[in-house]
């Protein structure tokens, strides 16, 4: 791992990472990479979040759609779990609830491939500081 | 590329589904259809927008556009006038409360988004296991610029100035304890973060562990530094393992960046941090006895003063705060103490971040700006109650905490506030009751969890808190009399005042609140002997209606202790004296003939 002895450093460590994002959404625009977060904190990974995550990692890569997966923590939507937050490139993310094998089935064969909507949506009705 | 050229939402929270949000999408789509639009325009519900005393909500994408107190007669309208020939509905569009402006674009409805995610701004949102991610999003950019460009002082006044009080219950105030702590002289000094989370219901400090770790341990590098101190120690229970898992992860990446350890950031400062753990006892979250605890020695509180900013583990001042607490400093640092103090209420600034349990909607963890009202958090935020009941009242800051009613719903959150009402702010468990709860059962049950964690130590706790427990079974069973009332009083006035610790100062707390809030009940139990929410099994009674009674046997044939007699199509008796109130019987009656009484 790289040191960071500096503000410098952290700084040049922040913007080779987000460059390096901003990169891999470009590619390929304007279909882009999509992203996607599963929420694996202790509730999400009790409501079985891990088999969801693992579900998308596969069947993306089969279905060759160029896609990031990544593990954050839960983002306190408890009643709703498991939760994913799908973001299509160039686009607002959208949060998922209640996502079992089915529904993430169909959020990749309707909505990343096509924009189509499918049940599940969790309104955002809070503001995050930068 | 978007099949669809615009998209509806239709709320399909509890809250709007009870108000026909159903009907309007059905509406909505056969509108569609008349108009041969279906594959145009996609319909779609949702989950709940937090906007429930203004449901039904429907919202239209890609034009941001949010209704309120749509009817399924508004969908022709939607249709016609909005889809097709795009012009706006005013009637429908949503009003700021405050400015009684209208606003369609949602993003613009910054008092309609009434959580503010400052401890929880990267949970959900980063990889907890990724340093990289982190940094990305601003961490230890604060730790850098204190040690680079500041002195202590200087930013425990920032702390000062900012008005952060400590998250873990009491609302100490943050800046003052860093102040203590660097006043007193020592070679050595500690910084612990406490990380023991216990109230029934709360998991706040788990999910900001689990989804944030680097907040945490950038904020205790920066009290080190501020207090003079080289060492942290978290101490986390052990039953939380995927955080003790995440907290390893983000210690080892912080050591290899450098960001932990020796030298930090060129500055000279050392600093390192270690995990303690603990077993899960609720009275190793009081400070002292946590620092006990870490001492290898039994977890039990011992009085202070001495504090332990002047003498805390093995002697040497120590600052111990809690995990939320520490996930509020570097936003303070970065955006400067003006900008925190700006939100909140005069005398509790920031914000707070809530579990909701219970019998409410959307369970789970907010953060909402001090001074939201309870009303806001339970009925827009949490979507009001589950299953369309009554709200009947909401018990804040777990077992030492207290009950309020539908009276305080409109009380503005705070510290003051809460105790001014007759309650606590606690780590942040709210815990949400409907019309089938009994609150003497609830005392019942947070007595025996304060009995069961009771240290021992000190009489009143130990002996005083058993005796409650044992009044309040005394009256759940039917045995209370009035004179047990005045007992139960003074006895919890009597545990509040002699109690060493927080635990059993705050213990009688459940009891006390609902003796001012529902003696109604407390007389029902002990003078009328009935449990009015039908709870209290030993003061219920199973009664047969005669008149809705065909006389199938069915209750008979289902009893355990053969209590139901009667003939073939004659109504049944139930004998109470050998009925076991098991309920065995009230769900096999299929002419709702039997009921509680």
């Amino acid at each position: 791992m790289k040191q960071i002895k500096s503000l410098a450093d952290l700084n040049k460590s922040k913007e080779e990472y987000l460059s390096k994002s901003k990169d891999s959404e470009k590619k390929d625009a304007p279909g882009g990479k999509v992203r996607i977060r599963v929420h694996m904190g202790t509730s999400g990974i009790a409501s079985g979040a891990r088999e969801i995550h693992e579900f998308l990692t596969i069947e993306l890569e089969k279905r060759n759609i160029d896609a990031v997966v990544i593990k954050t923590g839960d983002m306190g939507y408890c009643f709703a779990e498991p939760t994913i937050e799908v973001t299509r490139s160039g686009e607002e993310p959208i949060i998922f609830g209640n996502v079992d094998k089915l529904r993430a089935d169909e959020i990749i064969e309707k909505y990343i491939k096509n924009g189509e909507y499918v049940e599940g949506i969790l309104p955002v009705n809070y503001q995050i500081i930068n | 590329m978007v099949k669809y050229r615009k998209q509806i939402l239709v709320c399909g929270g509890a809250g709007c589904n009870s108000k026909q949000s159903e009907e309007i999408l059905d509406n909505l789509k056969l509108e569609l259809e008349a108009l041969a639009l279906e594959n145009d325009i996609q319909v779609i519900k949702t989950g709940c927008f937090g906007l429930c005393e203004l449901g039904p909500v429907v919202k239209i994408m890609p034009d941001d556009t949010i209704y309120t107190k749509v009817t399924p007669d508004d969908a022709a309208e939607i249709i016609t006038e909005h889809v097709v020939k795009g012009k706006r509905i005013e009637r429908l569009i949503y009003k700021d409360p405050v400015t009684q402006k209208q606003v369609s674009a949602s993003s613009e409805m910054t008092s309609y988004k009434k959580q503010l995610r400052i401890v929880l701004r990267n949970c959900g949102i980063i990889d907890p296991e990724s340093i990289e991610e982190a940094i990305a999003r601003d961490a230890y950019l604060a730790l850098g610029k204190v040690l680079k460009e500041m002195k202590p002082i200087e930013v425990i006044k920032i702390i000062q100035d900012s008005g952060l009080r400590g998250r873990g219950g009491a609302g100490f105030p943050t800046g003052l304890k860093w102040k203590l702590a660097h006043e007193n002289k020592s070679d050595e000094k500690y910084v612990v973060c406490n990380a023991d989370e216990g109230d029934p219901g709360a998991f706040m400090d788990r999910s900001v562990l689990e989804g944030d770790p680097h907040s945490v341990l950038e904020a205790m590098a920066i009290c080190g530094f501020c207090i003079g101190s080289s060492k942290g120690l978290i101490y986390i229970r052990a039953e939380y393992p995927l955080a003790v898992a995440r907290l390893i992860t983000a210690i080892k990446q912080a050591r290899e960046s450098g960001l932990l350890g020796n030298d930090i950031f060129g500055s000279g400062f050392n600093f390192d941090i270690e995990i303690k753990y603990g077993a899960g006892a609720f009275v190793c979250g009081e400070e002292t006895a946590l620092i006990h605890s870490m001492e290898g020695l039994r977890g039990e509180p011992t009085v202070k003063p001495p504090f332990p900013v002047e003498s805390g583990f093995r002697g040497k001042p120590t600052n111990v705060n809690n995990v939320e607490t520490y996930a509020c400093i570097s936003p303070i640092i970065l955006k400067g103490s003006s900008w925190f103090s700006s939100i909140g209420t005069e005398k509790s600034k920031g914000t707070k971040v809530f579990a909701l349990a219970g019998k409410i909607n959307n369970v789970g963890l907010i953060e909402v700006p001090m001074g939201t009202t309870l009303r806001e958090v339970i009925f827009e935020i949490g979507g009001g109650i589950q299953y369309g009941k009554k709200f009947k009242a909401v018990q804040t800051g777990g077992p030492s905490g207290g009950c309020l009613t539908e009276k305080h719903l409109d009380t503005p959150i705070d510290f003051d506030n809460l105790i001014a009402a007759g309650s606590f702010m606690g780590s942040g468990g709210m815990i949400v009751m409907d019309e089938d709860d009994c609150m003497v059962s609830v005392s019942k049950y947070f007595l025996d969890f304060t009995v069961e964690e009771s240290c021992g130590k000190c009489a009143p706790c130990r002996i005083g808190n058993k005796r409650l427990y044992e009044l309040l079974d005394h009256i759940c069973k039917g045995n209370g009399t009035m004179e047990d009332l005045k007992r139960l009083k003074n006895m919890s006035l009597v545990i509040k005042d002699t109690s060493l610790c927080g635990l059993g100062q705050g213990s009688p707390n459940p009891v006390l609140s609902t003796l001012d809030n529902f003696m109604d009940e407390y007389i029902a139990h002990v003078v009328d002997k009935k449990c009015p929410a039908g709870k209290c099994r030993d003061l219920m009674q199973y009664f047969i209606i005669s008149e809705n009674c065909v006389g199938c046997t069915a209750c008979a044939r289902v009893c355990p202790v053969n209590a139901i007699t009667g003939e073939r199509k004659e109504p049944h008796l139930i004998n109470p004296s050998i009925c076991i109130k098991c309920g065995a019987c009230i769900e096999k009656c299929k002419f709702d003939a039997i009921i509680i009484k």
